[in-house]
């Protein structure tokens, strides 16, 4: 993603956060927000509110199934 | 013959039981209406070829996997634009930057937490639905069901780079819904943090 060697400012370090989470951008772009996140403060409060948003989302994925959703499916299943 | 046949319909069903509450959930994401039959037609696809599940364990994900190709044929079916939306400003979008400026919740010594604790699921549905399907897709199967972003772009049939992209994109469209439906719905100032 970033065609310049060295140091990132701010705003090219945010606009990788989760993909560095994810491991979704190159070793060298993954050392320089690391290199990044490692002097600046701002930068990392944006980190630890990405991986809060993580586990937001996963905490938030699955439903109890209505009750009568489910009869009606195990019902469907049972006609097989 | 028959009995090979019931031994397999049992084993079948006694599998998809145990997954209702998750396919119902995840249909219930990618669409706003008709996931019962989604869930439904996802079934019998499933019972169709269940001669390629090779684990019992494995199920749950198999599953996954065929309701996103039913829903993603749903789509196909309906001519609805899979085409990618023009980047709009939501790039400069930052959820943590704006609770920082607005402080929403003064009385917070854990600001950013207590904001998310805000939302329940139903919340975080409706902001789902709200995004385009070109991004909600790709943002639950990642964050809601752990599905790897190579198998997402198998599942969508779309290159990893678009899924990647996507991914990009929809959770800066997602944290920008978060922050706007919180306004919109008075959701910080009914004290209902959960």
């Amino acid at each position: 993603m970033t065609e310049t060697q060295g140091p990132i400012v701010c705003s090219e370090a945010v606009q990788q956060l989760w993909d560095y989470l994810d491991n979704a951008i190159s070793p060298e772009d993954h050392q320089r927000v690391a290199a990044h996140l490692s002097f600046c403060r701002q930068c990392c409060g944006e980190l630890e509110f990405a991986k809060e948003l993580i586990r937001f989302l996963a905490s938030r994925g699955v439903d109890e199934i209505p009750r009568d959703v489910k009869t009606r499916l195990e019902d469907f299943v049972k006609e097989f | 013959m028959v009995e090979v046949r019931d031994r397999i319909r049992e084993s079948f069903q006694r599998l998809a039981a145990a997954e209702l509450a998750g396919l119902y959930s995840l249909a219930r994401r990618l669409a706003r209406d008709g996931a019962e039959d989604l869930v439904q037609e996802t079934l019998l696809h499933a019972y169709r070829s269940f001669g390629t599940l090779r684990q019992a364990s494995a199920a749950g994900p198999w599953l996954k996997r065929i309701l996103v190709n039913v829903f993603r044929d749903q789509l196909r079916r309906q001519a609805r634009s899979v085409e990618e939306l023009p980047v709009d400003r939501v790039e400069d979008f930052s959820l943590y930057q704006i609770l920082v400026e607005e402080d929403p919740l003064p009385y917070s010594d854990t600001l950013h937490h207590d904001f998310l604790q805000a939302f329940g699921r139903e919340d975080v549905r409706e902001i789902l639905l709200r995004l385009p399907v070109i991004y909600r897709a790709p943002l639950v199967l990642r964050y809601m069901e752990g599905f790897a972003t190579k198998e997402i772009a198998h599942m969508l049939e779309v290159p990893l780079g678009t899924v990647l992209a996507r991914l990009h994109r929809g959770r800066k469209r997602f944290e920008r819904e978060l922050w706007a439906y919180a306004q919109e719905t008075g959701l910080l100032l009914k004290g209902t943090v959960r």
